[in-house]
């Protein structure tokens, strides 16, 4: 197999990450260090949720890997073509034929089934970052469930915008313990995390932090009594396949300004159009 | 000129006794030889402003650090006796996680630079509702109007609820800072030199302000100050110290008007008065 | 009947480390005993300790040697030996005390320095108010000055604004510091009436009057302080009253 050992890293490695993937399962929203190793990529590029997905593919897993929705962008392309080649699995672009998703910065709009696994690759996976530098601190801080700034946070956005305006990589409280950041889906996302059927990795490369929502696990978006948890709402629904439920995003379409809203999952649009059948 | 003595009612007893609020037992935390406090031992009372004067390295801010659960003495324990609970909470005895919970929640420190006291990159409204947020209040509207009632009682435009703090003068933020702290009605209060580093004019009206708050919240502080004259105005009883050691408590007036201790003697009649 | 007060053979003395440790006695052996309803005044020369003594029963000096007791309806209580922090109740609600200056505060109104004493015991602000002003009204404090802090007053206007604090809180015992010393004989006139409706609600007093007719008012009898001056320290050698040195 082009002289990598399967999936690319060694044995050892894989094992000292699914230890870590198995305390990360075990307690949930948890961030576990692991010993991140260097990956034939730059930082910043998901090299986080690829060493999680080397170390929990098999022979039969059948691969999808999405870029903001989007099968067909470089850096999905690349990464499905890198396990391809050292790991000589199938791939797929189609949601319910995966065993394993690699995604960055989406929830497929197609539902989740059990066994499924989505991993999520991470920039920053500390939610408490913005307001406390100090790592020491914020781990204490998870240890003795200190999460009044998370509010605090929201409510500058409140004052400010006379809404919450966090609109990506929304807190969440996982099984009533570790709020967490579920890495920078929009918060339309968000509700696909409560009670999903699937397995939810998480991997931070760049800190070597990873951590994991387990299937049917309760995940809560903070929020105020008087400001409830919104997801946002198109007027448009989408242009291509009509859907009225799916995320959007606007594409320009000429130098006249001329705009048209698209599903930002691409799979889900084409499916929709019946052009994948 | 001798007219009969009045007969009237005998004359009622006050409770002399307010509870004990905080029982401090022979505290000692050196650095060094001379450099921390040593052997201090007192009780605090529900109500009580205690005032710990003394000159820089006396060791009063050790002290204080130490009672306000920052750092854990060499030895002597701090005991904590909350109020209607008949147990005893020693400070340094309970875990981290019910020592930052209680400093959270129950207790407060007014730090002397209100940049330690504050989130200076967030909104004053935010800074106010913090400590109620933590408690687990979730109502943006109620702590809105929280906000600007204690922006009010410490004398601040409630209109600047959105600015932050850094748009604030010195004695605004330390104001906003007491807000912070007082919020949520802490029992016990902790602050380091709160006057120091203000102009004379705003001092006057932080002191004026501390006062009106202590009494109506009935509030028990320890403060630590190198100012005798804010210690007249604020503190019930005082505690003097040099190298690390206490050398004469009493009534406030009593140590300033009638100081037995040479070195007291010598701190009183140092002061300037215009 | 039980006085509410007994002093038993009380004596005070100053150490001044500042000046080699030199020490200084200021009375011995006083005894007295003050029963509810009077009127007892100190007398004596200015410097001989009348207000040594006053400040001694308030516990702003500590006593020398002897005993200074209250007497309640369950008991004596030994001020001598009382710690620092039962002061506070005992100056709330039974020991008040009118000094001649006024130790003013910033800002603080001086309706609002009267009010305090019965703020001090949680009475009701509105209420508290309405006697301040009541005792400001009778003092001819001018209304207008009610809502200004008393440091740029008169010593006379101050030393009402002291009077009004020091009675509106109806101390079963006053002690009473020269309180008519700057007073104009009109607003004296008034402290003698505030003095002889204190006795009649039963208070005990304990006061120093400079001005004889006053004395002559309000004294149910007199206490020549003279022979309990310590014997060695003539007048003249008393501490001043400089910064820094006791007040004697």
């Amino acid at each position: 197999m082009n002289g990598y050992n399967f999936a690319y890293l060694d044995e050892q490695t894989k094992r000292m990450i699914r230890r870590a993937l198995l305390k990360a399962v075990a307690i949930p929203g948890y961030q576990v260090p692991f010993g991140g190793r260097e990956m034939p990529m730059p930082y910043g590029w998901g090299t986080g949720g690829m060493q999680l997905t080397a170390a929990i593919l098999g022979a039969d897993d059948v691969l999808k890997v999405i870029d903001q929705g989007a099968d067909d962008t470089t850096n999905a392309v690349s990464i499905r073509a890198f396990f391809e080649r050292v790991a000589g699995i199938e791939t797929t672009t189609v949601t319910p034929a995966a065993s394993v998703i690699q995604t960055r910065h989406r929830i497929p709009e197609t539902p989740l089934e059990p066994g499924q696994i989505l991993v999520f690759q991470v920039p920053i996976p500390e939610p408490l970052r913005f307001i406390e530098p100090s790592e020491q601190e914020t781990r204490l801080m998870h240890a003795l469930e200190e999460y009044g700034v998370m509010h605090v946070k929201l409510y500058e956005d409140i004052a400010r915008h006379g809404h919450i305006a966090t609109t990506y990589a929304y807190p969440v409280k996982v099984d009533g313990r570790y709020v967490m950041d579920p890495s920078p889906i929009p918060k339309f996302d968000n509700p696909k995390l409560d009670m999903s059927p699937a397995l939810l990795l998480f991997g931070a490369g760049r800190e070597k932090r990873l951590y994991a929502i387990p299937p049917y696990t309760h995940v809560e978006s903070l929020d105020f009594e008087d400001h409830p948890f919104e997801i946002q709402r198109w007027e448009a629904r989408c242009a291509l396949c009509g859907s009225a439920e799916s995320f959007l995003d606007e594409v320009i379409t000429d130098d006249a300004g001329g705009r048209m809203f698209v599903c930002s999952d691409t799979d889900y649009c084409l499916t929709r159009r019946g052009e994948l059948s | 000129m001798k007219r009969p003595a009045l007969s009237a009612p005998a004359l009622a007893r006050p409770e002399l006794d307010r509870p004990v609020l905080l029982d401090v037992q022979d505290i000692t935390r050196l650095y060094g030889p001379g450099k921390g406090c040593e052997a201090i031992d007192f009780r605090l009372h529900a109500g009580e402003v205690l005032g710990i004067v003394g000159e820089s390295g006396s060791g009063k801010s050790t002290l204080l650090r130490v009672l306000a659960g920052l750092e854990a003495p060499d030895a002597g324990r701090v005991v904590y006796h909350r109020p209607g609970d008949a147990g005893e909470t020693d400070l340094y005895a309970i875990g981290e996680a019910r020592r930052r919970a209680l400093l959270r929640l129950e207790w407060g420190l007014v730090h002397q630079n209100p940049r330690d006291g504050l989130r200076m990159g967030v909104s004053a409204g935010a800074n106010v509702g913090e400590r109620l947020m933590a408690l687990g209040q979730r109502h943006y509207g109620q702590l809105r109007a929280a906000g600007q009632d204690w922006m009010t009682q410490v004398e601040l435009d409630p209109a600047r609820i959105d600015d932050a703090p850094r748009t604030f003068s010195g004695g605004m933020q330390q104001r906003l800072q007491i807000a912070r702290t007082l919020v949520t009605r802490p029992r016990l209060v902790f602050m380091d030199e709160p006057t120091g580093g203000l102009d004379v004019s705003v001092q006057a009206r932080l002191l004026d302000m501390l006062r009106t708050l202590v009494r109506q919240l009935g509030l028990s502080v320890v403060l630590v100050t190198h100012d005798l004259a804010v210690a007249r105005l604020l503190a019930h009883r005082l505690l003097v110290m040099r190298r690390g050691r206490v050398v004469e408590a009493g009534l406030t007036d009593q140590i300033l008007d009638d100081p037995q201790h040479a070195y007291t003697q010598l701190l009183v009649s140092s002061v300037l008065t215009p | 009947m039980t006085p509410i007060l007994t002093v038993e053979h009380l004596g005070k003395g100053f150490v001044l480390h500042g000046q080699g440790g030199l020490a200084l006695s200021v009375m011995r052996d006083l005894s007295l005993e003050l029963h509810r309803g009077e009127c007892l005044v100190l007398a004596g020369p200015s410097g001989i300790g009348k207000s040594t003594l006053l400040k001694m029963l308030y516990g702003n000096y500590l006593a020398g040697d002897g005993r200074i007791r209250l007497h309640f309806g369950d008991g004596p209580l030994s001020l001598t030996e009382l710690p620092a922090h039962a002061w506070h109740a005992l100056r709330r609600d039974v020991i008040g005390y009118v000094s001649q200056f006024l130790r003013v505060v910033p800002r603080v109104s001086a309706r609002e320095v009267v009010m305090e004493p019965l703020l001090a015991r949680g009475a009701d602000t509105a209420e508290a108010r309405a006697r301040a002003e009541t005792l400001l009204a009778r003092l001819n404090l001018p209304e207008r000055l009610w809502s200004l802090p008393p440091g740029t007053f008169s010593g006379g206007e101050q030393q009402r604004v002291n009077i009004a604090r020091g009675f509106i809180g109806e101390h079963p015992l006053l002690l009473l510091d020269e309180p008519t010393a700057s007073l104009d004989a009109a607003n004296r006139t008034v402290v003698v009436e505030l003095i002889h409706e204190a006795k009649a609600r039963g208070a005990a007093m304990l006061g120093i009057f400079h001005d004889e007719d006053v004395r002559e008012r309000v004294a149910d009898r007199l206490l020549p302080l003279e022979s309990f001056m310590a014997p060695s320290l003539a007048p003249a050698a008393q501490p001043s009253t400089s910064r820094g040195l006791p007040h004697a």
